[in-house]
């Protein structure tokens, strides 16, 4: 095997391509490397992006967020002015593994190593975020919805990496929330979870919604009837039993070790309705809500 | 397959090695340059026992490669005290008998210091939670907690 | 039994919080552990392990690996000789498999080599020929008389007819007519009850460092909580005298009985001597779980008949346990201790031994008790809902006092869970309120606790100070416990006693540490050599004073003339004795040799305070206090420390942890991600309250602390969430799953 730390974008592409498909990108490691001790996977060339200054970064844009590929979960959770805009996605963030984790994970592994149970995808899908891909025929923008498409893989063509995460600007009265499911504390993957983004007009109806759910399909969920439950509704009652109704349909779950099909259709119907009055409260500026 | 060079200030001190490109952090510790207070417990990040600092930034050993500590500032155990003076944590830790078997603790304190260079006034519940990657079988986390919350108080108080 | 050794005192160091020696090296990471160990020309060994539950080993083809450059040596079954049937046997087939690979990560061959990455790459050429065979890994589906037998060959001659040749032993323990006691009883309820198996989850993976010298001699390091018995089945195996093959006790990374037996050490001497070198074994964190020793699973049937008033008139219980491919004596234990909290007239239990295709069982904290006491303690807090009585009043009732005659055989002499349960009904915890979905549950516990082959060596340097030599690796504080008693026995400071854990060729044979027998034990040896040291030095003071030795006394860590007969001497203290000893007769000694008896019983009652999530099925321990009888408490940060780890582990046991196999018998969780030890966020400050009657069998009254506290937290825990949800549960780990769909009603 072979390790190579390239510091330009165009080095990645260069040795990506050289690869035939018996490279991986290697950013935080921590998924990666259990795969490969594991014998999962045995790759004859990890890129490590890490020392590419530009996807270290996270910067403004166009009233959004653009984070570098290679920004830990740790150095993200730091950035008090982003972790306004999406507290959602920052608790989401900061779910994946313990503190040590935390110094090393990243936002695109956490994407590409596309397991259904990721905690920050469903965050990202409900926040509508967009990932910048760079690859052998140049660079292409996807919705971060688009880019799993069972688990372990990917829509990326060989030769692509992901650059960044893009998160579009917040409308006023507008936040989110993610909760997950797990039978500790800390340290479990999730056995089901939900993301939720909202923006409320002045009377505290609901005029956009996104729900994502984790865990309960091969992929992530956006599930569109449920966000209906929500808009044009004060999120009270009858449409948060709506809501949870819906995801509880969406979800298509497996029996495994880390829980049943009932339980997972029961729970993430739970935790949707749960994570709808935290971003409620958030978005109506009543504080930052119960953390789960 | 040929060896990678690597530079690295472990503790302060300059350091380098020879290793595999897929040996990890851990192992090139351990192995190579016989720092063997960083402990393997599980070797997939579950455990916590090979808790380094990397660029002052808390992470699992385990999980990294050895090759990417290329000019990083890398931070042990072994470093923790300085000469024959403990420091607060470690004093804390024995005072408080916060260790039966002893082989989490040095990723507990690794760990713990991380914490108090971040957040010097860290609530139980904060500890908690900041160390729930470290496992301790022993002890059922009680005088750990009470530890680090006594040493971070008098951290305070100096 | 030794009865008569205790003798009221007041200390002067026991009892108090002493600095432990081992702290300092253990908080700057000095403290060499099993893998720790570098020696030069030291090659790497690896194992090769079966992905098949149950499978006749064809043929194994090691050409390929033994070819390529760096390996030095491969190992399979073939190489060891053969040997007689016991313990050593089944022990040297679980290291390494002959004819059958009997589990999923069962040993089938071994490489040593240059390096990790050649050795690892060594065993992905060596082809292993399986012919699968139909496994079992559940309890019910083994004792079937259709099942695919594991191993033959075990079955002993009182196991009942009409099961599979995988039911091996049967044991009866009880006393009474039971039909008389469940006609006296206002109910009577039978209850199945299952548990999964767990593990010990220590967090420091096995590990030997293994010498062979051409002169057949051979040098081990490990970490084990036995090396004189790792000696014994070591040499056993390979067939040497146990004298030429010396192991050293490396510092251990947690055992919990989990390192009392031998699963790599055999192999890493077996590489070493074809190798001609050094040979380092490690085990990963997965072939910990896969492959060294869980606790058991259980299925138990129990019934009890209580009166209106909390009078258990009668009990029962049939208890199935299964410990892997391999015969064990956990049901045994399990059976002795399910009733032994209760003063019973009419009591029966009946364990039955069941082998499976699953990796062979190893003790855990109290072998065999938790499982079965929880079924017990279940089955009462029913009964105590059922009639709406106290179940702390229930227990007291009941409970278990000098004079009971045992379920298991003795009548008990002075013991504490009376005095423990008065202790937990008079806490503030017992009465504090509850909040919304919370609920409060109650628990007792009970463990024997071991005695056993014991020697210790106690040294009085020539400036004074004390080392005592002791062969009981040291896994939770026991040095400083012993150096205590050391200190106390001879009136010198604490600071002057080191007390070290030696080699088995530097000392006499020493019992595993297991059965919570090490302060027991060795602190009665060391106080034992004590005295003997003592009655040397009173010697040599007659010596210097040229008076009868009967003249002299010992008090307050010197000698003195016992009266004023005996002359006017200033007294001597021990570093002048010391001091001059070269030329009083030479060196001055004690030492002390003993199968030790009289190791106290051990009671403990739990209290927990859950809040189960009604929508998730989620348990949150919200408190939690733990009273335990420690006899004596020698250190009591480290009987605490054995209470709350307990606590911790039995806490583990009843929401989460298991061992889950597909339906191909392999084994789906193995590591700490999804075996889910309690993490610090888990769990809440545990309160231990530690209760002292003495044990008349030790001379300061100890007792053995570390088992009993695993106990109880099982029954504690169900018993809370019973009553939480308002549903009764009857299987371990209560996961949220489980619990969600009993609150559904499922």
């Amino acid at each position: 095997m072979q390790y190579l730390a390239p510091t330009s974008e165009d080095e990645v592409v260069a040795a990506l391509a050289q690869a035939d498909g018996r490279a991986r990108i290697l950013a935080g490691g921590t998924d990666l490397l259990v795969q490969m001790k594991a014998d999962m996977i045995a790759p004859d060339i990890l890129v490590d992006i890490k020392r590419i200054p530009e996807l270290r970064e996270i910067t403004r844009e166009g009233g959004g967020w653009r984070i570098g590929a290679a920004v830990s979960g740790a150095e993200f959770n730091e950035r008090a002015d982003i972790c306004a805009d999406w507290p959602g996605l920052a608790e989401a963030f900061d779910l994946i593994g313990s503190t040590q984790v935390q110094g090393r994970c990243t936002l695109a592994g956490n994407l590409c190593n596309a397991s259904p149970a990721a905690d920050s995808v469903p965050a990202m899908v409900a926040a509508d975020a967009v990932a910048r891909i760079v690859g052998p025929s140049g660079t292409r923008d996807l919705p971060v919805a688009e880019i799993p498409v069972g688990p372990g893989r990917t829509s990326l063509a060989a030769g692509e990496f992901i650059t960044s995460i893009f998160l579009p600007a917040r409308a006023p009265r507008s936040a989110d929330a993610y909760l997950r499911f797990i039978p500790r504390t800390e340290m479990d993957i999730a056995v089901a979870s939900a993301g939720v983004s909202l923006t409320l007009d002045d009377n505290g109806s609901c005029v956009a919604a996104r729900v994502a759910l984790g865990a309960v399909a091969p992929t992530v969920l956006l599930v569109e009837e449920a966000a209906a439950a929500l808009i044009g509704t004060k999120l009270e009652g009858a449409a948060l039993a709506a809501l949870a109704q819906a995801c509880e349909s969406a979800a298509t779950p497996i029996d495994d070790k880390r829980g049943t099909v009932a339980f997972r259709k029961q729970v993430v119907g739970v935790l949707a309705r749960r994570a709808v009055k935290i971003a409620q409260d958030r978005a109506s500026g009543k504080g930052a809500g119960e953390r789960a | 397959m040929s060896k990678i060079h690597v530079k690295t200030r472990i503790n302060g001190e300059a350091a380098e090695f020879l290793c595999e490109p897929d040996e990890t952090l851990l192992e090139a510790l351990r192995d190579r340059l016989h720092l063997t207070g960083t402990k393997e417990g599980c070797g997939s990040g579950d455990c916590g026992a090979c808790s380094v600092t990397v660029n002052g930034r808390l992470v699992a050993s385990c999980l990294m490669l050895a090759a990417e500590a290329e000019g990083a500032e890398i931070g042990t155990i072994e470093g923790l005290a300085k000469g024959a003076e403990l420091d607060v944590l470690q004093r804390k830790f024995v005072e408080h008998a916060a260790l039966q078997c002893g082989i989490c603790t040095p990723g507990f304190l690794v760990a713990s210091k991380a914490l108090l260079e971040k957040n010097p006034d860290p609530t139980e519940e904060e500890v908690r939670y900041w160390l729930a990657g470290n496992l301790c079988r022993c002890t059922g986390y009680d005088k750990i907690i009470r530890a680090v919350l006594d040493a971070a108080a008098e951290m305070r108080r100096a | 039994m030794a009865l008569d050794e205790y003798e009221k005192r007041d200390f002067r160091v026991v009892g108090k919080r002493m600095p432990r020696p081992d702290a300092i090296d253990k908080v700057t990471g000095r403290a060499l552990y099993g893998a720790d160990m570098h020696v030069p020309g030291m090659l790497v060994g690896k194992i090769l392990r079966s992905p098949h539950a149950h499978a006749r080993i064809k043929a194994i083809d090691t050409s390929a690996a033994e070819a390529l450059e760096g390996v030095r040596a491969v190992v399979t079954g073939a190489d060891f000789p053969e040997i007689a049937p016991g313990e050593a046997r089944n022990v040297r087939d679980n290291a390494m498999a002959r004819d059958k690979a009997l589990y999923d990560g069962h040993a089938v061959a071994a490489v040593a080599a240059t390096s990790a990455a050649i050795a690892r790459k060594a065993l992905k050429l060596i082809r292993v020929e399986y012919e699968i065979l139909p496994h079992v890994t559940e309890i019910s589906d083994a004792m079937k008389p259709d099942a695919p037998v594991v191993q033959e060959g075990f079955v002993q001659e009182n196991v009942p007819e009409g099961f599979s040749d995988n039911v091996i032993s049967y044991h009866q323990y009880g006393h009474g007519d039971l039909d008389a006691g469940f006609a006296q009883a206002d109910k009577v309820i039978t209850r199945r009850f299952r548990t999964a198996a767990t593990h010990q989850g220590y967090i420091e993976p096995h590990a030997a460092l293994a010498s062979f010298g051409a002169d057949g001699t051979a040098d081990l390091w490990v970490c084990t909580q036995g090396h004189y018995y790792v000696r014994q089945l070591c040499a056993e195996i390979l067939q040497m005298d146990q004298a030429q093959l010396r192991v050293t006790a490396s510092e251990i990374g947690g055992g919990f009985g989990g390192k009392t037996t031998c699963f790599i050490e055999p192999v890493a001497l077996m590489l070493s001597k074809k190798a001609g070198a050094p040979v380092k074994l490690v085990m990963t964190r997965q072939e910990v779980f896969r492959a060294s020793g869980p606790t058991v699973s259980s299925e138990i049937e129990m019934r009890m008949g209580m009166t209106k008033d909390g009078r258990i008139t009668a009990a029962e219980a049939e208890l199935h346990y299964q410990g892997g491919a391999f015969p064990n004596i956990t049901v045994q234990f399990g059976a002795m201790a399910a009733f032994a909290c209760y003063d019973l007239q009419a009591v029966q239990t009946r364990g039955y031994n069941v082998l499976t295709n699953r990796p062979k069982q190893a003790a855990y904290r109290a072998p065999g008790a938790p499982m079965a006491i929880y079924a017990v303690e279940s089955v009462v807090d029913e009964l105590c809902q059922e009639f709406d009585l106290d179940p702390l009043e229930v227990r007291l009732k009941n409970a278990a006092r000098k004079g009971t005659k045992a379920s298991y055989g003795p009548t008990y002499p002075d013991i504490g869970l009376v005095a423990t349960l008065e202790a937990a009904q008079a806490h503030p915890h017992y009465s504090a309120p509850l909040g919304p979905n919370q609920a409060r549950g109650v628990a007792c516990g009970f463990w024997f606790n071991f005695g056993g082959d014991t020697s210790v060596s106690l040294s009085v340097d020539f400036d004074g100070s004390i080392t005592v030599t002791e062969g009981n690796p040291d896994i939770g504080g026991s040095r400083v416990s012993i150096a205590m008693m050391a200190a106390e026995e001879l009136g010198v400071p604490y600071e002057s006693v080191r007390a070290v854990v030696t080699d088995t060729a530097s000392l006499g044979h020493n019992e595993v540490t297991d059965g919570s027998r090490v302060t027991f034990a060795v602190g009665l040896a060391t106080i034992k050599a004590a005295r003997a040291a003592k009655r040397e030095m009173c010697r040599r003071a007659a010596k210097i004073w040229g008076i009868d030795e009967d003249a002299v006394i010992w008090e307050d860590g010197c000698a003195k003339p016992a009266g004023p007969n005996a002359g006017k001497f200033e007294p001597l203290s021990i570093k002048e004795i010391a001091a001059k000893s070269s030329r009083t007769g030479g060196p001055i000694a004690g030492h002390h040799e003993v199968n030790a008896e009289g190791a106290g019983v051990s009671f403990g009652v739990h209290i927990a305070d859950v809040e189960v999530d009604p929508e998730t099925g989620h348990t949150r321990v919200v408190r939690y206090t733990v009273f335990q009888d420690a006899g004596k408490a020698v250190h009591p940060d480290y009987v605490e420390g054995q209470m709350q780890g307990g606590a911790a582990q039995g806490i583990g046991w009843a929401l989460n942890e298991e061992y889950i196999y597909d339906e191909n018998g392999r084994l789906l969780n193995p590591g700490f991600l999804d075996y889910r030890i309690p993490v610090a966020s888990d769990l809440p400050h545990i309160d231990a309250v530690i209760l002292e009657i003495p044990n008349p069998g030790h001379p300061y009254g100890v007792r053995g602390v570390g088992e009993t506290g695993i106990v109880p937290p099982l029954a504690t825990l169900s018993n809370a969430v019973s009553r939480a949800i308002g549903r009764r549960m009857y299987e371990l780990p209560m996961s949220p799953p489980r619990i969600l769909k009993a609150i559904k009603g499922g």
